[in-house]
């Protein structure tokens, strides 16, 4: 195993426990923008997809680029702006609502 | 290391402390918002970072740089005019939909990565670790896409809720699965090459399917968190493939998230995450039946008889669930509430962890609707308050509020419910008598304290809001 690799591994594992421990504090009231949130996060993908591009050459790695692009770039723009959205709507105290 | 490189590391680090950051900060409903926003300049960061990366790597052709612009553009607009335009009953599909995406393109990171190997070196130079890599990103990536599809599917009604079985449906589940891991563990051995990967991606979009299709509506809230969490493992994946430690972190971020979620939402279930994802538990959305099957009596109440009693109590809590977002009437519900708070009446919601289709479902669409956060209350903290609750107020929620739970030897057996039995009133609001998820009957129903509002939440509700109003401005003398 090179060094290289083995120190890939320890970020993932260390990640995976911070992970949790900071997760495990969210109430549950948070839970759906907590996951569109981490939906979000995951579209850190996008930075893959770009890293890829410069080995690209081929007409079908061209398709699988546009795709994957569409796809990476719809995560990140749809999950950070609905989450936005959703906890904009969390409120201590309400507005009056009733018309 | 060369000082761009060196920059790029820092600023990757920096991105990925942003993430930790973001998400600790939603801890708190005061800081949430702050959080999200913390953890999108990360992004910004980290994306902007792998610009310059690729403008300084003179190796990228111009046409990959152009289907690269062009591509992240459609996907950016899209998904910003729908994370705009989507309904907060909806968001269930949507985070479905950004899994499919997600576990998508790492998916399609894993198979681009092969082809270019395949173009440029012998599949034996390729390094262990990548095609490992490369196979566990194909396979995670592949199931998360067509399960998430499917789950969005089912969310948004375009496929039937309910679990869809067909005989024989594990078996085959069982040979996909086995056909992929054969196709993963040869090009692991650095055999077979890109067609090889082909099947394995192949088996893996139908094992998605096929898993997802059996699985019933009111389990959703545990599929999703799992999708979730196969999205996080599938990126990471691609990390590895690609030797990028954003993706990583990141994925592993995701992927803890979604694996402390699926825990939580099974427990709330009192069910194993091995039955739920077997299937073909439950009957989905509930038939029609309109008469109590199991006997005893059942009384109904008038709107006016409800909106007296809710006027007179000194504590009211409401439980809303899945069909509350099915009716879509969170702003009705809201509306009565606020008029009992400024009527002098003690207000909150008691959440049940799976009520809905999602984790958290209920205080989305309770927030959209204007009610503050202080008032929203979970299991726990409300089970505490139901022994001196004047007034429970059920709309939508069946087997959660089902006293059968309490006892051995029945569909709902331990599962935490929501103690509601214990108020010295209770008021259902329900369509008819129908039974629930579990397919069996609620006893609250029959309860003498207990009496129902028949009809759509929606309507009812706004009959409640009605009466209650020309009770309260017209006053008792």
């Amino acid at each position: 195993m090179s060094p290289m690799l083995f120190a890939d591994i320890t970020v993932f594992v260390l990640s995976l426990l911070v992970g949790f421990e900071v997760i495990s504090k969210v109430p549950a009231t948070l839970h759906t923008p907590l996951m569109s949130g981490a939906n979000a996060i995951h579209g850190v993908v996008l930075v893959g997809v770009m890293l890829l591009a410069a080995t690209i050459d081929s007409p079908l790695g061209y398709v699988l680029l546009f795709i994957a692009a569409a796809f990476a770039a719809m995560n990140v723009t749809g999950g950070y702006l609905v989450t936005d959205r959703m906890l904009e709507m969390f409120k201590a105290r309400p507005r009056d609502v009733r018309r | 290391m060369s000082g761009l490189d060196t920059t790029t590391h820092l600023v990757y680090l920096l991105s990925a402390v942003c993430f930790v950051i973001g998400l600790h900060l939603m801890n708190s409903p005061a800081t949430a918002r702050r959080g999200n926003q913390v953890s999108a300049a990360g992004m910004t960061l980290a994306i902007l970072t792998t610009v310059v990366v690729l403008a300084d790597d003179k190796s990228s052709t111009a046409t990959a740089l152009a289907v690269l612009v062009l591509g992240a553009a459609v996907g950016a607009i899209a998904g910003a005019i729908i994370a705009r335009r989507v309904a907060m009953t909806a968001m269930p599909q949507l985070v479905s939909v950004l899994n499919a995406v997600g576990g998508g393109a790492a998916a399609l990171i894993a198979l681009a990565d092969a082809l270019h190997h395949e173009g440029s070196l012998p599949l034996a130079q390729v390094p262990v670790s990548t095609t490992l890599a490369t196979f566990l990103d194909l396979l995670i990536g592949g199931v998360t896409f067509s399960g998430s599809v499917v789950a969005a599917g089912k969310l948004a009604g375009r496929i039937a809720g309910r679990p869809i079985v067909f005989r024989g449906g594990h078996w085959v589940n069982l040979g996909l699965f086995a056909v992929a891991l054969a196709c993963g563990l040869t090009y692991t051995a650095r055999r077979g090459g890109v067609p090889v990967l082909i099947v394995l991606l192949l088996a893996a979009l139908a094992l998605g399917v096929l898993g997802t299709l059996p699985i019933g509506g009111a389990d959703m809230p545990v599929v999703i968190s799992l999708l979730n969490a196969c999205t996080g493992t599938a990126v990471a994946m691609a990390g590895f493939v690609l030797a990028s430690t954003p993706l990583i972190i990141a994925g592993a971020l995701v992927g803890a998230a979604g694996a402390i979620l699926t825990k939580l939402m099974a427990d709330a279930m009192n069910r194993s995450l091995l039955s739920i994802v077997a299937g073909g538990f439950g009957t989905g959305d509930g038939g029609a039946q309109v008469a109590p099957a199991g006997g005893g009596t059942v009384r109904e109440a008038s709107p006016d008889d409800a909106a007296l009693q809710l006027a007179y109590a000194s504590r009211v809590v409401i439980v809303p669930g899945y069909g509350l977002a099915a009716a879509q009437a969170q702003h009705e519900l809201v509306a009565l509430a606020q008029a009992l708070d400024e009527h002098g009446v003690d207000v909150s919601y008691g959440i049940h962890p799976v009520a809905g289709r999602m984790p958290g479902h209920m205080n989305v669409l309770l927030s959209e609707a204007n009610a503050p956060y202080t008032q929203l209350k979970d299991l726990e903290e409300i089970n505490r308050v139901f022994p001196t609750t004047d007034v429970v107020l059920v709309v939508g929620a069946n087997d959660v509020t089902n006293p059968a739970a309490r006892r051995p030897g029945n569909a709902v057996s331990g599962m935490p419910i929501l103690d509601v039995d214990v108020a010295k009133s209770v008021l259902v609001i329900k369509r008819s008598m129908a039974s629930g998820y579990a397919g069996m009957d609620n006893e609250l129903y029959t309860n003498p304290r207990t009496a129902m509002l028949f009809g759509d939440a929606k309507a009812v509700l706004a009959n409640l809001n009605s009466a209650l109003t020309a009770y309260i401005t017209v006053g008792p003398g």
